[in-house]
């Protein structure tokens, strides 16, 4: 009884890891998103390594300080543009519909979805980070990579959360009006291009309200005392804090297209 | 007792201000061959998606051998071919009937899925480079990479030319054979009188008919009376005769009636020049036409 029962429908787990794996194939084989979530984060470390890389920042090399920068900035790029821009994509082109008709529960697309934009972003941290030790020289010891690697991969939940609200919150045409709208200006104020003590008092007082702020200050918090400029435990919280409010945000639109579309 | 495969009962679904399906009852059984036809806007779409849980009736109930369409265990008894779903461009065909064979508990091989659909030779290329011809055999190989019991097909030729619909159904055909209940909607009629045992046919969110297609071909239009006149026909040539529909154009008239005879005695007797006479029975095309037009005079009426 219960093996004839069990044979009515299939396994979740191998369904999760076969939509994960062609989730992430899907998304690898689009240039766009490839280009820009994989390359461009590579091409600013190298251009601005070039420049700061043996430069004091904050008490580390230039090459050590910029590296977690464009680390946030690479995990942040995925989670905006490659998840949150691709679901827009794909529920533009109504790729959701077909799949909401077969025996795949809707919440195990959307965890796959998510857990491919965390490899896709893995993809993109592990180029960086190779490119880092092989031609910027940095040498981190093995348990401060895993920890920056951690840190880079917790932090990114508020940015999970932003890229899932666009993705279910508009439509494929207006999606890059959007994430320029809200996404670089965040990316711009965070302290990641530049520092933003450079910028005006007012500026500075919106940055360190963002989450991408925080990311890069815990992400900093890495390279020893004294390079961020709070503690890893301020930034944790922050970060939880806009996880709470982006992840509920965005559970709440994806219902409401949820329901929308599919009541 | 068996549940049926598919059942509607007394459903209604509303969108807004539109009542796209206004009390719809029917239980398709299995191994059925069903069509559901009718014009665009009649709710068949809206009937489809409420039988696959894609939407919820706002009254009534739908159900899936018995159970919620949503059901995991009922939609794995289910494969699906719809009119707007796309599929990520870049996967290939193949990877494509791994990804959705991997959604149900007994998927056929992809090759097996790609012999039935005829797409051998596109199988390793990705499906944003398929002509729209393949797309559609493409859409058909995952709606069956399932090895389903029920297949829906909502509007599945729409686009082919006449030669790929004629090789589509014939696909369609051969797979009916194999014991699965298939249910189709369209709107070319003759694609519902070559494939289906049983025909629905909805108009405005009703059911205004449902039986074979002979059946429904001869309940309600019976024959099609039609001659060439040398003479233009005299106003009273035809007032009083039994004929649900006329058609004349230029000299050939096309009386549809259910008692041929009767017409055509009176019309002798009247002395109407009558050249090349036929009389046939009326193709489902022309059923249709008259079972809408009842079903419009009863609604304004």
């Amino acid at each position: 009884m219960s093996a004839a029962a069990s044979a009515d429908v299939a396994p979740l787990g191998r369904m999760l890891v076969t939509q994960t794996r062609f989730q992430l194939l899907t998304r690898l084989r689009i240039p766009a998103f490839s280009v820009l979530s994989l390359g461009l984060p590579v091409m600013f470390y190298a251009l601005f390594n070039a420049i700061y890389g043996s430069t004091k920042l904050n008490g580390v090399t230039g090459s050590e300080f910029i590296l977690v920068s464009y680390a946030t900035y690479a995990v942040a790029n995925v989670m905006v543009f490659n998840f949150g821009m691709g679901i827009a994509n794909e529920r533009g082109r109504k790729l959701d519909l077909l799949q909401r008709a077969m025996p795949l529960p809707p919440v195990v697309a959307a965890v796959a979805q998510v857990v491919a934009a965390m490899l896709f972003a893995l993809i993109a941290l592990l180029i960086l980070f190779a490119y880092a030790f092989l031609v910027g020289g940095v040498r981190l010891g093995a348990g401060t990579w895993l920890d920056l690697l951690w840190r880079l991969i917790i932090g990114a939940f508020p940015m999970i959360g932003l890229g899932m609200a666009i993705g279910y919150g508009v439509g494929a045409n207006t999606a890059p009006a959007v994430v320029n709208a809200v996404y670089l200006p965040m990316a711009f104020l965070s302290g990641i291009f530049f520092p933003l003590r450079l910028m005006p008092d007012f500026l500075q007082k919106i940055g360190q309200t963002l989450p991408t702020y925080h990311y890069a200050e815990l992400g900093w918090n890495v390279l020893g005392p004294g390079v961020a400029d709070e503690s890893a435990v301020r930034a944790l919280l922050w970060l939880a804090g806009w996880a709470v409010v982006l992840i509920g945000l965005a559970v709440r639109i994806y219902r409401l297209d949820e329901s929308r579309k599919f009541s | 007792m068996q549940a049926a495969a598919v059942e509607l009962i007394d459903a209604h679904k509303r969108y807004g201000h539109i009542e796209a399906v206004r009390g719809v009852s029917l239980a398709i059984h299995r191994g059925d061959l069903v069509a559901m036809l009718g014009p665009n806007g009649a709710g068949k779409t809206t009937s489809i998606n409420l039988m696959l849980g894609l939407r919820k009736p706002t009254s009534g109930r739908a159900r899936l051998f018995g159970l919620d369409p949503a059901d995991r265990r009922a939609r794995s008894r289910c494969g699906v071919m719809l009119q707007e779903s796309g599929v990520p461009d870049t996967l290939t065909v193949r990877e494509l009937l791994e990804l959705f064979g991997s959604y149900y508990p007994h998927p056929m091989a992809p090759e097996r899925a790609i012999t039935l659909a005829g797409l051998e030779e596109q199988a390793k290329q990705q499906a944003g480079k398929l002509s729209g011809g393949q797309r559609q055999r493409l859409y058909f190989a995952l709606a069956v990479c399932g090895d389903p019991e029920v297949i829906f097909f909502d509007e599945p030729t729409v686009g082919m030319d006449v030669e790929a619909r004629r090789a589509f159904l014939q696909t369609i055909r051969e797979f009916g054979r194999e014991g699965k209940t298939i249910v189709l909607t369209t709107h070319y009629l003759e694609e519902a009188d070559q494939l289906a045992e049983r025909v629905i046919v909805i108009d405005r969110g009703l059911v205004i008919a449902d039986a074979t297609p002979a059946e429904i071909k001869s309940s309600v239009v019976g024959k099609r009376v039609s001659f060439t006149t040398t003479q233009p026909l005299r106003e009273g040539d035809l007032t009083g005769l039994r004929y649900s529909r006329l058609e004349i154009d230029r000299d050939r008239v096309r009386l549809f009636t259910n008692a041929p005879e009767i017409l055509l005695r009176e019309l002798f007797r009247r002395g109407v020049d009558v050249h090349d006479l036929e009389v046939v029975g009326a193709d489902l095309e022309e059923a249709f036409l008259a079972l809408t037009a009842e079903a419009e005079k009863e609604t304004v009426a």
